[in-house]
């Protein structure tokens, strides 16, 4: 059982659903989105300004969660590289009858190659499924954070969060 | 002798735009640090920063480090390097070494933006080589390229072992583990979600009992603490690890403020003893400023908002601003600072502050 953030360094699903960045189960079935799993009042606010939609807002006080629009957001992905805490993840859950598109930040190297099959794990980079690798985005306005979108199977949307480091563990 | 407005001690974000803000009313300033490159911890980290967008949230570190650098260049703040600052004597004269040689330069006003330093950690075998601390870690990755192991356990999970494990990882190391003797992850929520989801296990309630090794760690015993932080007997684990890591906190680097006689006062949740000072950031002795982790560990954003209001209120002091204008001008910096040391992590830090300055004037009123 993860007892949330402050315990496991993870937050839980609960956490996670409650969030002002969590689109609704509506939402996800309509199209990319991205999910904002910022679940503590941190100092912090640079994804408000990096969403050309302005479907982020975050407010005055500077400390507020992060707020997702989810009628602004296209799923464009734009906001995900401007995010230091790699929090936002983009979610097509319908990208085909059997299974969804996750794209995430990711900062190691090596990187995998497009078609690669690879393990992709949880939010505790523990192994759930394998997944085909169908982007590499790694332009130079990321600065340095490569976007990977992985094609897995519908049912671990919410769970897929990352490919396993050093393969499966 | 050399002399000057300002000497400004330390040119990390808090010296550097103390220094900008001197400069921008005009006023002459001198910024001594002791490394071969300005930018203090700033030059370190290679992560995104958090943080408001106005304090360049999002930009990594070093690359803010080097925006600041550029805005003394273009303000001809006058920057010297490799010059550690080893005494203020009387007449507000600082002495510092350069090039083998003593130097002295007088300044009007003196701000001191010194920094922290890292806490260390003592238990069975923690002199073996292959212990610590965590910020030489990241100097040596970061800065001189070097990995220090394969296998790395982290000791504290406040930002510093996050964020540095997290480069570890990037660098290509294996970190086997995190240790938390508190019962909670201390830093962050994201920070710890990086490197949870690569796979890092995090033991809260736990800590190390020994390092062991010949001559060099090779295995490391931890084991699980009660709610009294006792260690619980049968709940060792021996994990193999040729690095250890301590990230357990930073202390202001007090030294020059507490030998020139600054007051201090104790306040555990910015690090220890802290120099007391008021609104404008002023020592307990006229015309010594201090700004930055020194007055209190907390972050870059809030270094350098500090480092201004130092700046400003120097400024004032010499008369290069109006009384009116700097008030503005400060008032503007308390507005950001007081927004930084919002939410559930900053209340703590915002009430510490009122304490500080508290004792400032209880002294000042006495
Ligand atoms: C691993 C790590 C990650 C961090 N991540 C973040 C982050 O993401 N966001 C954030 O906002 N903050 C972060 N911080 C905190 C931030 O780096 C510090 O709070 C900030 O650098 C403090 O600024 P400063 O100017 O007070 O001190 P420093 O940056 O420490 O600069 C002080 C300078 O003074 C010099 N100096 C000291 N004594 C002398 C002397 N006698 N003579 C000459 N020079 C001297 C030092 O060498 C140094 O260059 C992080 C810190 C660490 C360690
Ligand atoms: S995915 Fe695009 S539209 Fe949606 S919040 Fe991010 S930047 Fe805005
Ligand atoms: S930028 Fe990322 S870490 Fe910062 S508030 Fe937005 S979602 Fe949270």
């Amino acid at each position: 059982m993860n007892r949330g953030v402050k315990f496991t360094g993870v937050p839980s699903m609960e956490e996670i659903k409650a969030c002002p960045g969590t689109p609704s189960e509506e939402r996800f079935e309509k199209g990319p989105v991205v999910a904002i799993e910022c679940v503590q009042k941190i100092p912090c606010n640079p994804c408000e300004a990096a969403c050309p939609f302005g479907a982020i807002e975050v407010g005055s006080s500077i400390t507020n969660l992060p707020k997702l629009d989810e009628e602004k957001c296209i799923g464009c992905g734009i906001c995900i590289p401007k995010c230091p805490g790699l929090a936002i993840f983009k979610i097509h859950k319908n990208y085909s009858e059997k299974t969804s598109l996750v794209e995430f930040p990711f900062e190691y190297l090596p990187l995998p190659e497009k078609g690669d099959q690879v393990p992709c794990g949880d939010r505790f980079g523990k192994y759930i499924a394998d997944g085909k690798v169908l982007g590499i985005k790694n332009d130079k306005k990321n600065d340095g954070t490569t976007l990977i979108s992985v094609e897995i199977p519908k049912e671990y949307f919410m769970e897929i969060r990352t490919i396993c480091r050093g393969g499966e563990r | 002798m050399k002399e000057t407005q300002v000497v400004v001690v330390g040119g990390g974000p808090a010296g550097l735009a103390a220094g900008i803000e001197i400069a921008k009313s005009g006023g002459k300033v001198t910024v001594l640090d002791e490394n071969k490159k300005p930018g203090g911890q700033l030059f370190k980290q290679i992560h995104k920063f958090f943080g408001s967008r106005e304090h360049l949230a999002g930009t990594r570190g070093y690359e803010i480090g080097t925006k600041l650098l550029e805005e003394t260049k273009e303000l001809g703040v006058d920057v010297i390097l490799d010059a550690p600052v080893y005494g203020i004597f009387e007449g507000k004269t600082v002495v510092y070494s350069k090039d083998g040689k003593q130097h002295q330069i007088k300044g009007d006003k003196i701000i001191l933006a010194t920094g922290a330093t890292e806490n260390t950690l003592a238990f069975p075998g923690s002199d073996l080589p292959g212990v610590m601390g965590a910020g030489a870690a990241q100097t040596m990755i970061n800065v001189n390229r070097v990995l220090p192991g394969k296998k790395v356990l982290m000791v504290g999970s406040g930002n510093v072992g996050l964020i540095v494990s997290y480069q570890l990882m990037q660098a290509g190391a294996d970190v086997v583990g995190l240790v938390e003797a508190a019962p909670n992850v201390s830093g962050y929520g994201v920070h710890a979600s990086k490197i949870s989801r690569g796979g890092v296990p995090i033991y809260t309630s736990h800590t190390v009992k020994r390092a062991m090794g010949d001559g060099e760690v090779s295995k490391v015993e931890i084991c699980e603490l009660d709610e009294r932080f006792q260690m619980i007997e049968g709940t060792e684990k021996i994990l193999d690890v040729d690095t250890i890591c301590i990230a357990v906190g930073l202390s202001p680097m007090s030294e020059i403020a507490w030998t020139i006689g600054c007051d201090f006062t104790f306040i555990p949740s910015f690090g220890g003893h802290v120099p007391k000072h008021n609104e404008n950031m002023e020592s307990t002795l006229p015309g010594i400023y201090v700004s930055g982790d020194i007055s209190g560990v907390e972050e870059a954003s809030s270094a350098m908002e500090e480092g201004r209001l130092a700046g400003i209120a120097a400024s004032e002091a010499l008369g290069l601003y109006s009384e009116e204008k700097a008030r503005e001008l400060k008032g503007q910096v308390w507005k950001r600072l007081n927004t930084l040391r919002d939410g559930e992590f900053g209340e703590k830090r915002k009430l510490s502050k009122k304490t500080q300055i508290s004792r400032y004037m209880e002294d000042a009123n006495e």
